[in-house]
C-alpha cells in the first residue's frame, strides 16, 4: 500500500499541475514580450469547449487539442487587435476577454453539456514506466503531460539560448530600443500573444478532453487565474513555473489524500482547500523580499502600450 | 366539439374568477436557479419540475427562469426584477437565496415566494425541501452489501446540516448491513468544480474506496467511478439526477429529486386562492425523493431488501435516524425507540458511527 500510495499521490499531482504549466508557460512568453494578457481564463474556456466539440464529433483527441489551440489563437487574436493594434489598455482588454470567453463558451457549449466522452488512454513510455514508484506516476501519463515537459524545455531554450528569444525579451524590456534598431515590436508581440493563446487553448483542451473528460459551463473553475499568478510566482522563469504548478497541484492533492485516508485530522477542510493559495502568497512574499530577482526577471515594459512613433 | 367548448368556457370562468381581470392573461411564474440547467444535477431537476408544472397548466401560466444567479447581493436585485416583470409566483431554488427572498417578499405582499431548502418563511413566503437522507440510507444499504473493501468514499461540498445528514444516513445504511463498513469524506468546498470533484473521487478510489458517491453538482464523480470500474471494481451512487448515462456500468443506484408534483400542486393552490403557506419537507412518501433505478449488478436479494426498506420508509414504519443514534465519540444522540426529530436533523453537526473521517471544525 505504502509505495502504491505515494505513486498515486504523485500521479494525481502531475495531472493537476499539467494544465497550469501549459497555460502559464504560454502566458510567460506573452509577458516576456511585454504584454499582459489577463484573458487566460476565458481563452481556456473557449479552448475547452472547442476541443470537446471537435473531439466528440471526430472521436480524435488529437484533433480536439488542435481545435483548442486554434480557438485559443483566435481568442488571443481578438486581444491582440484590441491591445496591440488599437492600443487599448491591456489590463482592461484582457479582463474583457476573460469575461467574454467564460460567457461565450457557455453559450456555444450548451449542446455538449449532455454528452460524455470516452476517457483517453494513458501513454506509457517504454522501460521508464517500469521504474518503481516514479514509473507509474511520471511515465504512464496522459500524452499532454509529456508535452508540458517538452514545452517547458523548449521555451526555456528559446528564451535564453536563441537569438529570436533574445529579441523577444528585448521587446519586453525596452520596446523603444528594439524598435529603433529595426525590430517589429508589434509583430513580435502579436506572435507572443498568439503563442500564449494557443497554449491557453491547449490547457483548456486538456481540461475538457483529458482531465474530466466532459464539458460543462464553468468547468475551468479559475485555473486560468491560477496560471496567471504562477507566472509571477515563478518570477518569469520557466522551470520555476513547473515547480509552482506541481506545488499547487500537490497541495490540492495532498489535502484530499489526508481527508480521504479517513484519518481523524481536525484541520478544517476550508483551511486545507485554501492551502495552495496560502502557499502561493507565502512564496510570493518571500520572493518579493529580494527586489533584485524581481527586477532581473520581470519584463520592464510589462503591460505598457507601445506606440511605434513615440 | 361541445366538450371542448365547455372545457374552454370552464377554464375561462375559472381564470376570470381567479384573477377578476381579463381572462386571457396567463399567470407569470418565475424561477431562480443557482447553476446552469445543464443535463443533470440540482438545477436540472428543478427545471424538470418547472416544465412539468407548465405543461399541466398550459395556457394558464407561463414560466420563465434565470440560471446561474449568484447567492448574495445580486440575487436580491434579480428576484426583485423578476417580480417587477410581472411574475406573481416566484421560486428561488438555493439555500443562499433565503435572506434575499425574505427581504423582497416583505416589500411585495402581492407576490407569492417559495424558497427551497431554507428555514425562513412568511405570510407570502413558503419553504420546501426534500428528505434526501431517505434515499441516501437506501444507497448505503446497497453499498454495505456490495462493498469488498468495506470502504465508501463520499465527495461533499460544504459541511452544512443538509450535506452532513446525507453522509450520516449513508453511513447508517451501510453499517446496518456491514458492521465493518466505514465512510470517508472529502470536502471539496465547492458545489461545482468538476476537476476537483474528479480528483477527490480518484483519491478516494486510490485509497481503497470501492463505493463512491457525492453531494456536489456535476457528474464527474460518477464518471470517475466508471473509468476506474474495470481496474478497481469501483461502483457509484448518483445524486440529484439519475446519472446512469455517465456511469452505465458503475452506477448502482442513486438518490433523485423530483420537484414536479410539488410545483404542480403548490401552483394550483395559489391559482385557486387556497394557498395558506407552505412548509413542505417531502420524502419518498410524497414522491419528492426517488431511488434511481437499481442496476442489474445489484443482486436480487439486495434489491428485494432495499425495496422492502423503501416500502417501510414510505409507510412511515422506518426512519433512517431511528434510535439509537450514536455519534463518532460514542455519545448517544437519539435514544432507542425514538426517531430523530426534524429540527434535530436540521441542526446535525456531527458524524455518526461508521464515518471514519473527523468532522470538520469551523
Amino acid at each position: 500500500m505504502g509505495l502504491d500510495f505515494l505513486s498515486s499521490i504523485l500521479f494525481a499531482t502531475v495531472v493537476a499541475g499539467t494544465p497550469l504549466i501549459i497555460v502559464a508557460v504560454g502566458e510567460l512568453v506573452t509577458e516576456k514580450a511585454g504584454v499582459l494578457n489577463l484573458g487566460a481564463e476565458g481563452i481556456m474556456c473557449v479552448g475547452a469547449v472547442a476541443a470537446f466539440a471537435v473531439a466528440y464529433h471526430t472521436h480524435s483527441p488529437i484533433l480536439g487539442i488542435l481545435a483548442g489551440m486554434v480557438a485559443g489563437m483566435a481568442m488571443s487574436l481578438l486581444f491582440g487587435i484590441s491591445a496591440l493594434t488599437l492600443m487599448a489598455n491591456q489590463v482592461a482588454s484582457g479582463l474583457a476577454l476573460s469575461i467574454f470567453g467564460v460567457g461565450f463558451s457557455a453559450f456555444v457549449g450548451k449542446p455538449y453539456e449532455s454528452v460524455a466522452l470516452a476517457s483517453v488512454p494513458l501513454v506509457p513510455i517504454p522501460l521508464l514506466h517500469k521504474i518503481p514508484v516514479l514509473g507509474p506516476a511520471l511515465f504512464n501519463q496522459q500524452g499532454l503531460v509529456y508535452f508540458s515537459w517538452v514545452l517547458l524545455g523548449a521555451v526555456a531554450w528559446f528564451l535564453y539560448r536563441t537569438k529570436a528569444g533574445l529579441i523577444l525579451r528585448a521587446v519586453g524590456e525596452s520596446p523603444v530600443s528594439a524598435h529603433s534598431i529595426g525590430y517589429g515590436v508589434v509583430r513580435i508581440r502579436y506572435q507572443a500573444v498568439l503563442f500564449g493563446g494557443a497554449m491557453a487553448g491547449i490547457g483548456g483542451a486538456f481540461m475538457s478532453v483529458f482531465y474530466t473528460p466532459m464539458w460543462v459551463e464553468g468547468m475551468v473553475a479559475g485555473r486560468g487565474w491560477i496560471a496567471l499568478s504562477l507566472v509571477v510566482f515563478a518570477t518569469w522563469r520557466p522551470l520555476r513555473v513547473m515547480i509552482g504548478a506541481y506545488l499547487f497541484g500537490g497541495c490540492m492533492i495532498m489535502q484530499m489524500f489526508v481527508q480521504g485516508s479517513g484519518a481523524k485530522v481536525t484541520i478544517p477542510a476550508q483551511f486545507l482547500s485554501a492551502l495552495p493559495y496560502v502557499a502561493t502568497i507565502l512564496v510570493l512574499v518571500l520572493i518579493s523580499r529580494n527586489r533584485g530577482t524581481i527586477r532581473l526577471n520581470s519584463p520592464a515594459s510589462l503591460g505598457q502600450t507601445f506606440l511605434p512613433d513615440a | 366539439m361541445k366538450t371542448c367548448n365547455l372545457a374552454l368556457a370552464g377554464a375561462l370562468l375559472a381564470t376570470a374568477a381567479l384573477n377578476a381581470a381579463p381572462p386571457a392573461a396567463p399567470v407569470k411564474i418565475g424561477f431562480i436557479y443557482v447553476s446552469p440547467v445543464g443535463d443533470a444535477g440540482w438545477t436540472y431537476q428543478h427545471d424538470l419540475g418547472r416544465k412539468q408544472m407548465e405543461a399541466t397548466y398550459k395556457g394558464q401560466v407561463t414560466t420563465k427562469f434565470i440560471e446561474n444567479v449568484p447567492e448574495g447581493a445580486d440575487a436580491e436585485r434579480i428576484i426583485r426584477q423578476m417580480a417587477q416583470d410581472g411574475n406573481t409566483i416566484i421560486f428561488t431554488t438555493s439555500f443562499g437565496y433565503m435572506n434575499p427572498t425574505e427581504k423582497v417578499a416583505k416589500t411585495l405582499p402581492n407576490v407569492t415566494f417559495f424558497h427551497a431548502t431554507g428555514y425562513k418563511s412568511g405570510a407570502n413566503m413558503g419553504i420546501y425541501n426534500a428528505r434526501f437522507y431517505e434515499g441516501r440510507y437506501l444507497n448505503g444499504v446497497i453499498a454495505g452489501k456490495m462493498s469488498k473493501t468495506n470502504v465508501a468514499g463520499y465527495v461533499a461540498a460544504f459541511p452544512i446540516p443538509e450535506v452532513v445528514m446525507g453522509i450520516n444516513a449513508f453511513a447508517r445504511g451501510m453499517k446496518s448491513v456491514n458492521p465493518k463498513a466505514e465512510v470517508r469524506v472529502i470536502w471539496v468546498n465547492s458545489w461545482f468544480d468538476p476537476g476537483k470533484e474528479r480528483e477527490a473521487a480518484m483519491t478516494l478510489i486510490a485509497q481503497g474506496a470501492d463505493m463512491i458517491t457525492h453531494h456536489t453538482d456535476s457528474t464527474a464523480v460518477v464518471q470517475a467511478a466508471e473509468e476506474k470500474h474495470k481496474e478497481k471494481g469501483t461502483w457509484a451512487f448518483s445524486y440529484h439526477s439519475d446519472m446512469a448515462k455517465y456511469g452505465p456500468t458503475a452506477q448502482l443506484s442513486g438518490t433523485t429529486h423530483v420537484w414536479g408534483d410539488f410545483y404542480t400542486k403548490t401552483v394550483k393552490e395559489v391559482l385557486d386562492k387556497k394557498w395558506k403557506g407552505t412548509n413542505v419537507w417531502g420524502g419518498i412518501k410524497d414522491g419528492m425523493i426517488q431511488l434511481a433505478p437499481m442496476s442489474k449488478s445489484v443482486p436480487a436479494d439486495v434489491q428485494k431488501q432495499v425495496k422492502g426498506l423503501e416500502a417501510s420508509i414510505k409507510a412511515g414504519k422506518f426512519h433512517p435516524f431511528a434510535g439509537p443514534v450514536v455519534d463518532q465519540d460514542g455519545k448517544e444522540r437519539v435514544a432507542k425507540g425514538k426517531d430523530m426529530s426534524d429540527s434535530d436533523m436540521n441542526a446535525m453537526n456531527y458524524y455518526v458511527q461508521g464515518v471514519a473521517s473527523a468532522f470538520p471544525k469551523n
